[in-house]
Formats: C-alpha cells, sequence, structure tokens
C-alpha cells in the first residue's frame, strides 16, 4: 500500500515537475536551416581533395587570408593589413585581432604559415607560387613574412582563390598532417563548427554556430566582408534522388536546395512558397577535350574539324534543356568576365556539320576510330558524350563510345597510353566559371609535363601564360588572355560547349542568399 | 519411354489455361520485339530541341530528356531484356546442372561445391550483382554473369539432390555396377529425371533475372545506359519522374506484363508437371 | 542436442571463410584502382604509389588476405578510405533504420501473408485462392521502385497524407513521426515478400491438409477451424518459418532499393554509395556483414526448430 502510494506521488511530481519545466522553456526556438547540398560530402580535407563539396564544407567552418569580391578581385579577410617591398620581394601580412579557433586557441602566423605549406603541396596555383617563394616564415605572432626569389604578380589571387583547392587556414597541428593524408581534427575558425559525432556520411552534416567568431565589419560581397551565422544550426543532407530532393523541399521538410536538375525549375518555380534563382554568374563551362597524343585527334587540323561540328545550343539544349539556363560563349574565359573576348572563335561558332565534314576531308584523316569515354553517372557529362558522338559520325569520324562512371574516366583519362591499352581520345568536363578564369588555369596549358589531361604542347602559349603571372594592370592581363585565346583556338586544344548555369531553390523563408560561383551559407538566415 | 512421358506432359501443360495464357502473351512479345525495331525510329537518334514531349505529335509514348524517341526503345528495350532473362536462364541452368552432377556422382568434390554455395547463398543476389559489374566494368556480358552466378546455387541443389536419390534406384546401381560410362548414365537416367523441374526452374529464373537488370539499371549499376534495356530507361527517367512519368510508366508496364506472364506460365507448368517435381519446387 | 548445435554452428565458419575469400577476390581483381581515384586530378605517379604502399595495394594478394582476415577477426573492417571512419563505427550509425524497416516489413508481411496463405489453401481452387496467387504472382513481377514511386504519386504528392521520404528515430521524435515515416517503404518492401510467404503458407498447408492425421481428425468431426489452427497451421510453421529465414537474402536486396527510393540512410544506402564510389573497404565489410547476418538468422532458425518440433531428432 504504502509502496503503491510512493510510486504514484513521485509519478505524480514528476509530471508536475516536467508540466513545470514545460511552461518555463523560453519562447526562443533554435533557428535551424535544413539544405540539399549537390553531393554527399565523402571527405573533409578540402586540401586532400578538389571536389566541390568539400570546398563548401571548407568555407563553413575554416576562414581564409584573402578572399574574392563579386568583381573577383582578393580583398583582406583573416588578413588586417600587409605591405610590398619595393622590389616586390618581401610580402608581410598582420592578422585581425581576435581571431579564434573553434577549441578557444588564437590563430597565429604559425597556423597560416603551416598551412599554406601544405596547400602548396597539393594545389595547382599553390606549387606555383611556392616556386618563387623563397621563405615563408611567422615573424610574429600575428604576421607573417614572404620573401619571392622574383615578383609575382599573382600573390594575392593565388591565397585568396575562391575554387578548389582553397587555402584554408587550420592550426598547426592539423596542417603538419602529410599533404596526402586525410586531416582528421576538424578544428577551424571559420564561422561555422563541425560537429563530427553527427555527421553520417552518405546522408547528413551537421553545422552549429561558432560563437567566437568575429566577422569583418564590410557587407558580405561574394567570398570576402564580414560573414554572419545567422541561425543556430545548418543540416546538409544529402538526396541521391532528385525527384526525392524536390518532393521535399515541396512538403517543407527542407528549406534549401542546392542544385535542383534545370529541368525541375519549372515545377519548383509553380509552388508560390519557392524561389527558383541562378546565384551562380559564371556558371558552368563545357568542355570536349581532345588527346593531342593520340591519332586521329595528333593532328591539328582533325581537331580543328571537330571543333567546327560541335554546336553549342545542341550540347546545352540536350544536356541542360531550359534556355533560360543556359547561353552560349566562344570565349575561352567565361562571358562576362574581364578577360572574355572573341579573337579567334569563329572556329568554335562554326556550329556546321557541313563545314566540318570539308574542313575533315582536307586533312589526313584515315578513318582511326575515336574513342569518346562517357561517364554515364554524370548525366550533363553523359549527355555531352553522346552529342559528340552524333554529330563527329555525321562530320565523317568513326566513333566509338564506352560508357563508365566518372571515377572510372578520372583514373584513365591520366593515362598516356595508345587507345588499346587504356588510352582515350575524347572526354567531356565542365570548369566552374571561376576556375577559368584567367590564363594561369591548368584548363589552358600548352605544356604536356605539368598539363592538364589532353596534353597540348605549345611554346607559345605557355610564354604567353607566363607573362601572365608578371602582368600588373587590367589592359596588359587582357592583352595576354586574349593572346593566350588565340593560341588555344589555334592549335585547338579543346572544344567549349558554352555556359551553362544551375539554379538554386529554396522556400520563400531563406533569405540573405550571396551572389557567388561558390555556395556559401553565412548570411543566410530562415524566417 | 522417358521421352514419352515428356511429351505428354508438355501436352498437359499446354491445355493448362495458365500456360497458355502466358505463353500466348510471351509470344505476342517476343514477336513485337523481334520484329518491331524493323519498323520503329532510330533509338538513338538525339533530337535536343524537342526534349521531355508527352505521347502524341513526338511519338506513341513521348520523348525522353536527349529528345529520343521513348516507344522505340521500349521496343528495343524488350530485345535486351529478353535476351537478358533467356540468357541468364540458360547459363544458370546449364552452370548449375553441370556443378549439381559433379556434386552429385563425385564424391570427392561434393563437400567443396557444396560449402561454395553456401557461401554464394549467404551473398544477397542484388549486392553482389552490383559490386560485381561496378568493380568488373558494365557491359551486357558481366551483367548476365553478374545475375547468373547467384542463380547457380538453387539449380546445383536441385539437381544434387535429385542425382542423389536417382543413384540409389536398384537400375542405376545395376548399370553402375556393370560399368555403364558416366555419360551414359546421366543421359539415359539422371538427366531424364531432372528435366520437367529444371525447365519450371527456368522460368522462374528468367523472371527474376529480367526484374533484376531493371533494379541494376535503376540503381545506376546496370547495362551499360547508352544501351536502351528497360531498366535503363526507367532510371534515365528518374529525375523527371513528376514532369513525364510515361517514361517510367511505359516500360515499367511492359517489364511487368512480360515477368508476369513469364511467372504465370512457370506456375502453370510447375502445377501439371509431376507431383514430386512440384514439391521440390514450391 | 547439444552436440548438434555444435556441429551446427561449425558449419557456419566455411560458409563465412567462402563468402571472405569471394568478396576478397572480387574487389581485389576488378580494374579499378583506389589508389588513382584518392590521389585526384593533380597527383604524380610517385604519390599514387605513395598511396597504394600505405593501402597495401602493393603487397602480393595472399599477404593482403592474410592480413585483412587478420584484422576481421580482431573486429576489424577497416576503414572507409573517403570518410576515413572506421567501417563498423558507419554500420552502428546506418544500423538502426535498416533493422527497422526490415523488422517492420517482416512483422507487416507475416500478419498479412500467413492468413491470406491459409485461406488460399483451405480454398484451394476457388476464386479466393486465385486471386491470392495471382497477387502473389504480380508481387514477383513488379520493380520495387515502379512500385515505391507509384505509392509516393498517390499518396503523398496527390493525397498529401505521408511523408514523402526521410526517417525519424523512434528514440528521438516518437512513434506517430516513426511510423508515419515508416508506412510507405514497408509496404514497398513487403510486396515481394508478402508474395513469396502467402505461395509459401498456401503449399505447405495444403501438403499438410493432404496428410492422414488431418483426414482422421475431419473423421472424428473437428470443426474446420480447430483443424486449422491446432494441426495444420502448426505443422506448417516449419517450412514458413524457414521461407522468412531464405527470404532475408531477398530482403536486403529490397532494402538497397527501397532506402534509395526513400532517401532512407539505412545500411542499403550506404553499400549503393560505396560501390558507386569504388569504396573497398566498405563494400568488402558491408558484404561480410550481410552476409554473416543471414548465415546467422538462419542457424537461428534451424536451432529453434530442434526445441519446438518434436518431429525433428537429430
Amino acid at each position: 500500500m504504502r509502496h503503491w502510494n510512493i510510486k504514484t506521488i513521485t509519478r505524480a511530481s514528476c509530471l508536475a515537475a516536467s508540466l513545470a519545466i514545460g511552461a518555463a522553456v523560453p519562447v526562443y526556438a533554435e533557428k535551424v536551416m535544413n539544405v540539399i547540398p549537390h553531393a554527399d560530402l565523402k571527405n573533409l580535407d578540402p586540401i586532400w581533395t578538389t571536389a566541390y563539396i568539400s570546398r563548401n564544407h571548407g568555407y563553413m567552418i575554416y576562414d581564409t587570408l584573402f578572399a574574392m569580391d563579386d568583381s573577383f578581385s582578393p580583398q583582406p579577410q583573416m588578413v588586417d593589413t600587409w605591405s610590398t617591398s619595393e622590389d616586390g620581394l618581401t610580402w608581410t601580412f598582420v592578422l585581425r585581432d581576435g581571431l579564434k579557433f573553434h577549441d578557444g586557441a588564437s590563430v597565429t602566423g604559425e597556423d597560416v604559415v603551416a598551412s599554406l605549406q601544405r596547400w602548396g603541396k597539393r594545389d595547382g596555383m599553390g606549387q606555383q607560387l611556392f616556386k618563387v617563394i623563397t621563405s615563408l616564415e611567422a615573424s610574429s605572432a600575428n604576421t607573417v613574412t614572404m620573401k619571392l626569389s622574383q615578383p609575382y604578380g599573382l600573390v594575392l589571387e593565388s591565397i585568396g582563390k575562391i575554387s578548389s583547392n582553397v587555402p584554408f587556414i587550420m592550426p598547426k597541428r592539423v596542417a603538419e598532417t602529410d599533404a596526402f593524408e586525410q586531416i582528421t581534427d576538424y578544428t577551424g575558425s571559420g564561422p561555422f563548427k563541425f560537429e563530427s559525432d553527427q555527421w553520417v556520411p552518405g546522408s547528413k552534416v551537421v553545422y552549429t554556430k561558432f560563437d567566437g567568431y568575429v566577422p569583418r565589419s564590410e557587407p558580405a560581397s561574394a567570398a570576402s566582408g564580414g560573414k554572419k551565422a545567422l541561425v543556430d544550426k545548418i543540416v546538409w543532407q544529402y538526396f541521391p534522388d532528385n525527384t526525392t530532393a524536390m518532393n521535399a523541399l515541396m512538403a517543407g521538410e527542407i528549406d534549401y536546395f542546392e542544385s535542383p536538375a534545370p529541368d525541375l525549375a519549372p515545377l519548383l518555380a509553380a509552388d508560390p512558397n519557392i524561389t527558383v534563382e541562378v546565384n551562380d554568374p559564371l556558371g558552368n563551362i563545357g568542355f570536349a577535350r581532345f588527346n593531342h597524343l593520340l591519332p586521329p585527334f595528333d593532328d591539328v587540323e582533325v581537331r580543328r574539324a571537330a571543333m567546327m561540328a560541335m554546336k553549342q545550343e545542341d550540347y546545352l539544349a540536350a544536356a541542360i534543356g531550359d534556355p533560360q539556363f543556359w547561353k552560349t560563349c566562344y570565349s575561352v574565359f567565361p562571358c562576362g568576365t574581364p578577360l572574355a573576348n572573341d579573337v579567334g572563335s569563329d572556329i568554335m561558332a562554326t556550329g556546321s556539320i557541313d563545314a566540318a565534314k570539308a574542313a575533315l576531308a582536307k586533312t589526313d584523316y584515315d578513318g582511326t576510330p575515336v574513342l569518346i569515354m562517357q561517364p554515364t553517372d554524370v548525366p550533363v557529362l553523359s549527355a555531352f558524350s553522346l552529342v559528340t558522338a552524333e554529330k563527329l559520325r555525321n562530320a565523317g569520324f568513326e566513333v566509338n563510345v564506352e560508357a563508365m562512371d566518372w571515377s572510372t574516366l578520372t583514373s584513365r583519362r591520366a593515362l598516356r597510353d595508345p587507345v588499346g591499352e587504356g588510352g582515350w581520345n575524347m572526354f567531356h568536363t565542365w570548369w566552374i566559371g571561376a576556375d577559368v578564369i584567367d590564363p594561369m588555369a591548368i584548363a589552358f596549358s600548352g605544356d604536356p609535363d605539368a598539363g592538364w589531361f589532353g596534353w597540348p604542347t605549345d611554346a607559345e602559349l605557355e610564354e604567353a601564360r607566363g607573362q601572365f603571372s608578371k602582368a600588373t594592370s587590367l589592359e596588359e592581363k587582357q592583352e595576354i588572355g586574349r593572346k593566350v585565346q588565340e593560341r588555344l583556338w589555334a592549335i585547338g586544344a579543346s572544344g567549349e560547349l558554352g555556359q551553362f548555369f544551375t539554379p538554386v531553390a529554396y522556400r520563400n523563408n531563406v533569405k540573405g542568399l550571396i551572389k557567388s560561383p561558390v555556395q556559401f551559407f553565412w548570411n543566410m538566415s530562415v524566417e | 519411354m522417358e521421352n514419352h512421358v515428356e511429351s505428354s506432359a508438355f501436352d498437359i501443360a499446354w491445355k493448362n489455361r495458365n500456360v497458355s495464357i502466358g505463353l500466348s502473351v510471351l509470344l505476342i512479345i517476343i514477336v513485337l520485339a523481334l520484329i518491331g525495331p524493323i519498323f520503329t525510329k532510330d533509338p538513338f537518334s538525339l533530337s535536343p530541341m524537342s526534349r521531355l514531349k508527352p505521347p502524341g505529335d513526338f511519338g506513341l509514348f513521348g520523348t525522353d530528356q536527349l529528345g529520343r524517341d521513348v516507344f522505340s526503345r521500349v521496343v528495343n528495350g524488350g530485345r535486351i531484356s529478353l535476351t537478358v532473362g533467356l540468357s541468364v536462364a540458360v547459363f544458370a541452368i546449364l552452370v548449375g546442372t553441370i556443378l549439381g552432377l559433379i556434386a552429385g556422382y563425385v564424391r570427392a568434390l561434393d563437400s567443396i561445391i557444396m560449402r561454395v554455395m553456401d557461401g554464394l547463398m549467404a551473398i544477397p543476389a542484388i549486392l553482389l550483382a552490383i559490386a560485381m559489374i561496378s568493380l568488373s566494368g558494365a557491359s551486357l556480358a558481366t551483367v548476365i554473369a553478374a545475375i547468373v552466378i547467384p542463380e547457380v546455387p538453387r539449380v546445383v541443389r536441385l539437381v544434387r539432390s535429385v542425382v542423389l536419390t536417382v543413384r540409389e534406384e536398384p537400375y542405376v546401381e545395376a548399370a553402375i555396377s556393370v560399368g555403364t560410362p558416366v555419360h551414359l548414365i546421366m543421359h539415359r537416367h539422371i538427366l531424364p529425371n531432372t528435366i520437367a523441374a529444371l525447365i519450371v526452374q527456368a522460368t522462374y529464373i528468367c523472371g527474376s533475372a529480367m526484374l533484376t537488370e531493371a533494379i541494376l539499371g535503376f540503381l545506376g549499376a546496370g547495362i551499360p545506359p547508352e544501351i536502351p534495356s528497360w531498366g535503363n530507361i526507367m532510371s534515365e527517367g528518374r529525375t523527371f519522374f513528376q514532369l513525364t512519368p510515361w517514361i517510367i510508366f511505359f516500360p515499367g508496364i511492359a517489364l511487368a506484363v512480360t515477368v508476369l506472364s513469364v511467372n504465370i506460365v512457370g506456375d502453370g507448368l510447375r502445377d501439371t508437371l509431376d507431383p514430386r517435381i512440384a514439391r521440390s519446387l514450391k | 542436442m547439444f552436440v548438434y548445435t555444435i556441429k551446427r554452428a561449425l558449419m557456419t565458419i566455411p560458409v563465412i571463410l567462402v563468402v571472405a575469400l569471394f568478396v576478397f577476390l572480387l574487389l581485389r581483381l576488378s580494374p579499378g584502382d583506389p589508389a588513382a581515384v584518392i590521389a585526384g586530378d593533380y597527383a604524380t605517379a610517385e604519390d599514387v604509389a605513395r598511396i597504394r604502399e600505405k593501402l597495401g595495394l602493393s603487397e602480393p594478394i595472399v599477404v593482403q588476405f592474410a592480413s585483412w582476415v587478420g584484422a576481421l577477426l580482431q573486429g576489424d573492417f577497416g576503414t572507409s578510405i573517403f570518410s576515413s571512419k572506421p567501417v563498423t563505427e558507419l554500420i552502428k550509425q546506418r544500423l538502426e533504420p535498416t533493422l527497422l524497416l526490415a523488422s517492420c516489413t517482416i512483422i507487416f508481411s507475416v500478419i498479412v501473408a500467413v492468413p491470406l496463405g491459409t485461406i488460399a489453401a483451405f480454398k484451394a481452387g476457388s476464386w479466393t485462392d486465385r486471386t491470392v496467387m495471382l497477387f502473389s504472382v504480380g508481387g514477383f513481377s513488379v520493380p520495387v521502385f515502379v512500385l515505391g514511386y507509384i505509392l509516393i504519386y498517390v499518396f503523398s504528392m496527390n493525397l498529401r497524407i505521408l511523408p514523402v521520404q526521410g526517417y525519424k528515430s523512434p528514440f528521438e521524435f516518437g512513434m506517430i513521426p516513426f511510423l508515419r515515416h515508416m508506412i510507405l517503404p514497408t509496404l514497398t518492401l513487403s510486396v515481394i515478400y508478402i508474395a513469396l510467404l502467402a505461395r509459401m503458407t498456401r503449399a505447405s498447408v495444403i501438403e499438410v491438409l493432404e496428410e492422414d492425421y488431418i483426414r482422421t481428425a475431419r473423421a472424428k468431426g473437428l470443426s474446420e477451424t480447430k483443424i486449422l489452427m491446432r494441426h495444420a497451421l502448426r505443422n506448417a510453421a516449419v517450412p514458413i518459418v524457414t521461407v522468412i529465414g531464405l527470404g532475408i537474402a531477398l530482403l536486403i536486396g529490397g532494402v538497397v532499393v527501397t532506402e534509395s527510393v526513400y532517401n532512407i540512410p539505412g545500411l542499403g544506402r550506404l553499400v549503393l554509395d560505396a560501390v558507386l564510389a569504388r569504396d573497398y573497404p566498405i563494400i568488402q565489410g558491408l558484404i561480410l556483414f550481410f552476409s554473416l547476418v543471414y548465415v546467422l538468422l538462419n542457424l537461428l532458425i534451424d536451432l529453434a526448430y530442434t526445441f519446438f518440433d518434436p518431429r525433428i531428432k537429430y
């Protein structure tokens, strides 16, 4: 009897207590933004991989010394003031006050030095920069001094580069990890913290606001300016299925959908609660890459004949669909950027099977089949491959299409062997506009040893590219840009397939999107 | 004598309503798949400017995301799906029968073969297939091989159990003792006793192989996507499901009807054939 | 009895070894090079070689197998190449949704299929029987994902009564949200299982009904319900339970598809993502894990007979 009583009393008091607590809970509700990212975050080291999703993860939790603004010029981000010696050989950077890592430690010059060194081992632009760096030292707790062997025009463009690999600043102990091994400590100094025990690879990534982050006072502009965390928590939920993702957004289970298939845009836009817009002004640039080492594309005239068949409209309509999400662009630099021009573009703008056929007939093409690698798990590239195959066949080429997945393609495209032994003649890809904005892009290399897959050889091109790093004025840079483009078209380096834009879709309660080629989540709020 | 039993069994089978309906539907599908492609448009021809059009002006079943004609792709896809179904059935039965005969007849190899078969059965078939295909490269041949392998153990078990039972029969023991060559014993006594059960088993394998091919295609780990199999057509239509449901529904219906008729034929055959077989197959 | 248990348990060892060997060879003999994938676009040949070394890919294949099995025995399933997380941890993270989805499916299927199969058997040849059998054949003939899309289309998009996707843990969000998210995936996954079970139940019950003791029972004037409950179902239980066990392999295949359609963060999605990304350790670990589950479940079922079915003696 007594036992029963105690039990009842306990129960009653528990109930009362829970009611009281319930009533006492403050009205404050945690602000959460649920996001569908463009890909699954497979690894967490943005220096180790060039995957764009890992880069975006990097921007969540790390900060950078310099950052690109929306006109693509580098602005100080972690750096407060900096100076250059008169001979241009010594650079001094002073860090802002109050920079803290998520574990509470202050960001020091030593952290910066170690981070840049690790980045310089993996990133293409970093490797170039480190070729001219003679010493990189922390001259005091908040100062870094960089000494160069010769003046270099792209110091700030390199350490402020916006896309992969971004030189994120990590604590020294983390940055000392071998550049070919992944980091295991995810302490950064950015506006959000990574919650590693809530990470479910393949499904969910959780970030929480870092209260210790001090944003700059300037307004946000692309990657630069003040980064304010306006929500308490951001959850990335990866959806392998576009239809399911779209339905989840429409049902209100998700706030922000980073990359809906452009074909779904009209369905999403028809929902009054959803906004669909293009957030990346530069878009992506489609590439049809030739292998310059193997026949038939070891002959420049054959490559140029193939380019004449490539009508950009057909590629873009097949791969992207809705014309509001693409436009033709016959400059090697993205249309709408400072270096875009039209020198030598006629070849790319031809877009005629008949012209290609006539041009091919004048070459020594002997019917050697063209092997196109088709990455069937990437719909846009898969469509590009099929369009090229059809156009080349119509122009008189023999064509074999070999289907594979993207990861196989990436390992196979590195092979310089003949076609029968694993080699290839063509593959398609895209670069985000920001990655091919100037002649330094590896996509434009004319050096078969250090260059990008396909290995064009052109000394004139390399010389022009080399001058670019020394150019200081915009006019000078544009002049070199025209020269580089002229060479690229003349040697038929790659076919360019136009500019396309992937829309973002979000519920109307999401505010504060930053226009940028890279997806940032600071300054975004949910209401 | 066995031959006589067989033919009369099939006469009875044909009189079974399930078998006759199923076979008739199947026959229509096979004929369509065989001669259809002669009359339809080129299933590979792209027309980017008329993509994702509904059934009607741009073709009986509309167009897909590259502007290809869905009707001609579905008709051509029939060839692929039937090829996969039939080849898997033939190879699974062939390999399974050989291994089963060896396991049942050669005592020394019995336990090795059966342990390997047990191991294979323990690996979920779809997992095994997607792993094999994506690791060894997708092609029609690898897909067929990847679907055959998980089907083999069941056939081996079936054949082995028949061999073990038949071996014990006095007339077989007698045949062995007078030194009849192994291949004659197989031919005269063992195969005739398994053939009916194997045919029934083959129909089921054929049906499930076509489904598996579609699932593999849907998961992105099947036959190379440029080949218009039903699974691939549906997989490509996946993104546009709400926009253009016909890209999934037409091949989906084609697949379901085909597999259904194959399975109905299988059921009918099983019911009309020897009840002992029926019991071992359920 | 005890001896049988030991013997039966020992019999699983060669099976598991065969699975392990098969999984290992499958992945090692395939042409893709994980080192090149990891090294990325700008890596030199030396970088790739270093990574190969690091992953142990340059050792002789026998050594690789031995060290792999050695690690397995210590419970080390390896580490994911891409996420650097231990495979065991990844499995733990993903286990709950898959386990609950599979359990819901098995329970629901048994509740639906056993009565259906029994009724069909009892009225063998009637139109009820034919309908059940037609449904069962149909269940084997519709691709799982087409069914999933139809259900989403009808219940989530048009009627808007069930969520489109996702998984809500019952321990975190409570029972109601959990069940709401489970209904469509369970229905989708159950169809093929119900088809299998109903067929098996029907066949077993028909077989039992032909036995002499049922005829005797009938002759004694026992009511049909009593015959069914007391004799037929009880005796048909063994083959039915066996099929539940064997069907686990089918279920696992379905889980991969269903989780992908409904975006459930379970083991099926994990293995599919790993296969597409060529994350060797995860593929190996998961195939092995699924096979272990299958083998152990069937071992348990086998052993259970010896306790529950007096007719089975060893």
